[in-house]
């Protein structure tokens, strides 16, 4: 049927178009539906941002998503599990099938378990399959975290976000917490025993506490009602605001991306949401799902049945919680038992410290350092480009420590695991782990740092020299040289993207501040030291040219360049400093200290 | 016979004729003994002069030569009278006894050194030292005809008395010091009552008189059930609880899906 | 800004600028030029057709083998008996359990497997480049922001007349009251006197017989051996039931052990508190609460498995390692006159875990008699 030639006028004339492409038959279909949703919804208008919205490809981006497709799987088991599980501690009789427990008496809560477990088809699978994924989302949240802390993710303008984070992540363990002790067998019912033992120590308010949490004394008959309400209706609506508002920053701010070509930090290289990433995290759900799936049919996990009905006369050789309270269950094991008895009052330092000050302090320095970080640089600037590790090597030293920190508690939650697998003294592993949580973050940060360092001058090596290939020449003279390829552009830009940060030099006294202001300011600049000094430079354009041009009359032994430590360069073998001995003026930043 | 008169002055003759007297007279001794009659309790004396000859080479240089014991000397071994024949069944029966290394925390177990009947001969020797508990009889340690009620009550008695040392599967526990409550799960019947009835190394006694034997026999009892079931939810993962899940939900899961995450990410590989 | 605070700024390579603009970075900071988005390499499925059809095929396959599971899942889950067992190898686990995890969690992984390796080998690849904003609202926003919030601001009146955001804010602040005082019914109050009926007493007493958990036979002291440990109830608690019969037995749980008295030390205050080397204890531990009955018969020490607190059961309970900082009461006994073991009286001190109005003077330390 053929169509008159549209009339051509001034604006159409000028406005290019591209031709649009043929619209298929599923679209042909999905008009008049769509039209009927745009023109009450405005869906047009809502998702043209983010149809071809462009997210940056990395495996360790996924690390987050592993932890929001796991919270999806716990809403969506969770929800069948509600469907038979009863909340109450009312004594019955045990009349099922598990005849190991045949006429014993139990709470309601720990009969449904089990009749879920054993009498619902597919339900021990259901339940199982909850577990598994409530383990993986916290794993996930801790792994994701970490990511985010060793490259930097968390500086300006995430820093909200960041603590967005920490706040998921000690919510999520208490909702761990509280899922766990739902089925009140022995191992969790012993966890809740040593809950109410925590509590009552607590200082002046302890009993006040203890009995407000338990309607009474221990074991009372609502405990497991009211962590029922907090497991599923309190935590989970607290964490699911948290996740939209965390994912909501992260869509509003864009992703961060990794250095690169064609990367800065005014823009997102990587692929569309539709099509390529919704297939990508869309099937990652699915992959996420399957493995949490199989994880619950192959890989047993909490076998109530096997630790009985809790009762407050019983427990087990092993008794630990969930892997994520093994930090804190560390703490509490490894404490010297320190209690005053003042007057007619009890101070129970041994319980209270590691119980709630370890927590305390977890979450607390993880919620800081971001502004620690930002107080040390003074930086103030957007940062989209993501750190390499090894180019901080400071910031990725202090969380190798934490890290080392946060493993010796938990080696110390596991310590008469320890002590029978591998054959040693129960008695040994405590003391040595007293020491040893002190010593061991000491030491991680001082070789973390070198080989951050050590690193550093790698990269600095293929800048200056190139690649080493592996070929040696012999010159007519005998001497021996290694040939080097020269690093491509890309890889060149990659290795120099990164920000540097001034390690600067005390300040002197200043007519526009007080003496405390400029306390503070020397004390920053000492930490700006402390964080900085060792960094390497980059090397400048000019000495890369130089570099290049060395390396075209390059050959024999006898000047220096025998590819390891640049011993012609500086003084102290670490390649470029931010600070040369003697000069302040020099470096990026560094603070001369004449001009004032 | 003239081969061998030929060789009378062979100096191999004499040590020959020696070997073939030795044979001889053993044989002799073998098909004209009368046999033997084992006893539970008491033992015949015949059993308990062989256990006393076996206990002389392989057992008096820690226990002493008569049981007493030694404490004072390089190489230690307490005093035997009074720990009764199921001592000595538990211990030799399950190889913790003869202890090969001195100084350890406690004696592990190793392959049994002594047949059956040499361990009964052990034991009839040692009961004869003092009286002590003696080896139970199978009726006591059967579990067969246990009702369904009292393998459930055994559990009870079981995660009451038991499973602080044990553990719930009896999977074992640590001690202080290095030393460590052993694994049930390979553990005979008879070895389990036995080692309730006299209590070895650090294991405290739970005498007849108060966990009465119709209570050993439902913990034991349930213990067989226990052990025999199936793992209903999959692999049991050890049976240690919460560590080895922790340890696995890292290893498998978070480790798993990694891999899966590089492989998403991957460049891939190009036409060029 | 003084002098100091701009050249500490210095060198950080940004354009302050205005907030509306995203920093650019100069020369120094970059030695080395963009060299621009790498040239977009075809993919083997890119150029070559067979190798495209080969994924689609695969891919195909893929989503394919799902339905075939999910009927599986269906099967098993109607056909296969709950009570059948799979024993092989190192498997001993529950047929219909583990096919029913096996066909739903290959289902699963299948269709995100398809998924990502349709995006992988087929998807158009080529990477899209876009622009960012700064996070901060441009200058028009937040001028018309500020200003029409001043302007509202002054319509309210709130600026002249104060005394009305006063008393709004005082009354909103008022209402936490209320809210507050709500939950005071939260749980009873632990009073000195509540304490002393609760948390501080439990149902021993004089003449109450000792008697074993579970089976509820009494303890004839001459009954037990040394090395004997037996974990103990009183008598009493076969009257209480549910939730009460958890509370009592949470703090009446003791373990009875003998030892002999040659070996221990026996203070003078606590001789008439044992029979012949036979002493009873609470089981409950003074750390946290956890029922301790780790007994080593030769070192008389009773360990904890919950935090490795120790005690020395042949000194009077006290501490001797791990993170406990009191000893464990020990309950005074004696034998009544057919020769079971009752008490003496109930605990001296109150039993398990330390709270803040706890008066722990009267507990047994290092060196009392």
């Amino acid at each position: 049927m053929a169509r008159p030639a549209a009339t051509v006028t001034e604006a159409t004339a000028t406005r290019a178009e591209t031709p649009k492409p043929e619209l298929g038959p599923v679209f042909k279909r999905a008009a008049a539906p769509a039209d009927y949703l745009d023109q009450r919804l405005g869906v047009a208008k809502l998702s043209r941002p983010f149809i071809r919205k462009v997210f940056p490809d990395h495996w360790s981006f996924l690390l987050g998503e592993i932890a929001l497709y796991s919270f999806v799987v716990l809403l969506l088991t969770g929800v069948f599990l509600t469907i038979w599980y009863k909340p109450s501690m009312a004594e019955v009789e045990y009349e099922g099938t598990y005849q190991l427990l045949h006429g014993l008496s139990m709470s309601q809560s720990y009969e449904s378990t089990l009749h879920l477990s054993f009498d619902i088809r597919g339900g021990l699978l259901v339940r199982q399959i909850h577990h598994w994924a409530a383990m993986l989302f916290l794993a996930a949240m801790l792994a994701h975290s970490l990511r985010v802390f060793f490259t930097g993710a968390f500086r300006k303008p995430r820093e909200l976000n960041w603590l967005l984070g920490v706040a998921l992540i000690a919510t999520g363990l208490i909702e761990g917490f509280a899922g766990y002790s739902l089925p009140d067998d022995l191992l969790s019912g012993t966890g809740l025993r040593f809950v109410d033992g925590l509590i009552r120590s607590i200082p002046l308010i302890g009993t006040w506490a203890e009995f407000f949490v338990f309607g009474g004394e221990f074991p009372g008959d609502i405990i497991v009602a009211r962590l029922y309400m907090v497991h599923i209706l309190l935590l989970p609506a607290i964490i699911l605001g948290l996740i939209a508002a965390h994912l909501a920053l992260v869509v509003y701010l864009k992703h961060t991306q990794f250095p690169g070509p064609g990367r800065n930090e005014t823009n997102v290289v990587g692929y569309p949401v539709f099509p390529v990433y919704m297939a990508k995290a869309g099937g990652f759900f699915f992959i996420v799902f399957g493995v949490l799936v199989l994880m619950g049919g192959l890989m047993q996990i909490n076998p109530v049945w096997t630790y009985g009905p809790y009762n407050p006369a019983q427990v087990t050789a092993g008794s630990q919680p969930d892997w994520y309270m093994g930090f804190v269950e560390g703490a509490i094991r490894i404490m010297p038992n320190w209690e005053s008895h003042i007057g007619g009052t009890t101070w129970s330092w041994n319980v209270a410290i590691p119980g709630l000050g370890t927590m305390g302090l977890f979450f607390g320095v993880m919620a800081l350092y971001p502004f620690i970080e930002a107080w040390v640089t003074k930086d103030k600037a957007e940062h989209h480009i993501l750190e390499r590790p090894r180019n901080n090597p400071t910031r990725t030293a202090f969380g190798i420590a934490a890290m080392t920190w946060y493993g010796m508690l938990w080696i110390g939650g596991g310590n008469d695991l320890v002590a029978t697998q591998f054959h040693v003294s129960l008695n040994a592993v405590t003391y040595i782990l007293r020491v040893a949580v002190f010593a061991a973050p000491v030491l991680a940060f001082i070789i973390t740092k070198r080989i951050c360092i050590g690193l550093q001058r790698s990269d600095e090596e293929r800048l200056l020299h190139g690649a080493e290939t592996g070929i040696i020449e012999r010159d007519p003279s005998g001497a021996y040289t290694e040939r080097h390829n020269p690093i491509s552009q890309g890889e060149a830009y990659t290795l120099t993207q990164h920000r540097e940060y001034a390690a600067l030099m005390p300040a002197e006294a200043d007519d526009d501040l007080s003496d405390g202001q400029l306390r503070r300011e020397n004390l920053r600049r000492r930490a700006s030291r402390f964080y900085f000094i060792d960094t390497l430079r980059k090397p400048t354009r000019a000495e890369l040219e130089a570099a290049a041009h060395h390396g075209d009359d390059h050959d024999s032994i006898g000047d220096g360049h025998d590819g390891n430590g640049h011993n012609g360069h500086n003084g102290n073998g670490n390649g470029h400093h931010s600070i040369e001995a003697g000069r302040g003026a020099e470096g990026a930043g560094a603070v001369p200290s004449q001009t004032q | 016979m003239a081969f061998l008169a030929a060789r009378r002055r062979h100096p191999a003759a004499r040590v020959l004729l020696l070997l073939i007297a030795l044979f001889v007279m053993g044989a002799l001794s073998t098909l004209l003994a009368p046999s033997q009659q084992s006893s539970a309790d008491t033992g015949t004396s015949q059993q308990v002069t062989e256990g006393k000859a076996l206990f002389t080479v392989q057992c008096s240089s820690c226990h002493g030569l008569n049981g007493e014991g030694q404490t004072t000397a390089v190489i230690q071994g307490p005093p035997l009278a009074g720990v009764g024949a199921a001592s000595v069944e538990f211990q030799v029966g399950t190889g913790r006894m003869p202890m090969s290394q001195q100084g350890v925390a406690q004696a592990p177990v190793h392959p049994v050194r002594f047949s059956p009947e040499e361990i009964a001969a052990l034991a009839a020797y040692v009961a004869t030292l003092g009286p002590g508990p003696a080896i139970p009889s199978p009726e006591e340690y059967d579990t067969s005809g246990v009702s369904e009620e009292d393998i459930a009550r055994g559990g009870e008695l079981f995660r009451t008395n038991c499973s602080a040392c044990h553990n719930f599967e009896g999977a074992g526990g640590a001690l202080p010091g290095g030393k460590y409550a052993p694994s049930l799960l390979q553990t005979s019947n008879l070895h389990i009552y036995e080692a309730m009835v006299t209590g070895p190394q650090q294991m405290p006694v739970f005498n007849d008189d108060v966990l009465r034997p119709e209570d050993k026999k439902a913990i034991i009892a349930y213990l067989n059930d226990l052990h025999s079931r199936p793992n209903q939810g999959g692999l049991n993962l050890g049976g240690l609880g919460p560590v080895s899940e922790g340890l696995w939900a890292w290893i498998i899961g978070i480790g798993g899906l990694i891999i899966f995450a590089i492989w998403i990410a991957a460049k891939g590989v190009k036409a060029k | 800004m003084s002098e100091l605070e701009r050249s500490a700024s210095a060198g950080d390579g940004h354009a302050t600028g205005t907030g509306t603009e995203v920093d650019l970075h100069p020369e120094p900071q970059y030695p080395v030029n963009d060299p621009g988005h790498p040239e977009h390499l075809p993919r083997l499925t890119d150029v070559d057709e067979k190798a495209a059809d080969r994924a689609t095929r695969q891919v195909a396959t893929m989503f394919g083998i799902v339905p075939v599971l999910a009927i599986g899942f269906a099967v098993t889950y109607f056909a296969v008996p709950e009570t059948a067992y799979i024993d092989f190898g190192f498997l001993h686990v529950g047929l219909q359990h583990t096919l029913l995890g096996v066909t739903a969690g290959l289902a699963l992984l299948l269709i995100g497997i398809g998924a990502v390796q349709w995006a992988r080998q087929l998807m158009d690849d080529h990477e899209m480049v876009d622009y960012r904003h700064s996070a901060a609202s441009d200058r028009d926003d937040r001028e018309y922001v500020v200003t029409e919030l001043q302007k509202g601001t002054e319509e309210s009146k709130i600026t002249r007349r104060k005394v009305l955001g006063r008393s709004l804010a005082g009354a909103l602040v008022a209402m936490g009251i209320p809210l507050v005082v709500s939950f005071a019914d939260l749980g009873p109050w632990p009073t000195k006197r509540r304490r002393a009926a609760t948390i501080e007493t439990t149902i021993w007493a004089e003449g109450v017989r000792l008697v074993n958990d579970i089976t509820y036979v009494p303890i004839k002291a001459s009954d037990l051996e040394i090395g004997q440990l037996v974990n103990g109830q009183p008598e009493n608690l076969k009257d209480l039931e549910g939730t009460e019969l958890l509370q009592a037995k949470a703090k009446s749980s003791i373990i009875v052990v003998r030892m002999n008295p040659n070996t221990i030390q026996i203070p003078a205050s606590r001789q008439d508190w044992q029979v012949g080397g036979i002493l009873c204890y609470s089981k409950i531990c003074t750390h946290v609460g956890c029922p301790i009955s780790l007994w080593e018969q030769q070192t008389h020490h009773l360990l904890c498995p919950c935090h490795q607190s120790t005690f020395d059961l042949g000194n009077s309970g006290l501490v001797v390692f791990g993170p406990a900082a009191r000893a464990l009461p020990q309950l005074p006994i004696t034998v009544d006159n057919e020769g079971y073991l009752v008490a003496r009286s109930g605990f001296t001190v109150p039993v398990g875990p330390s709270y803040f109005e706890r008066d722990s003077r009267n507990d047994f330390k290092e060196g009392d008699n």
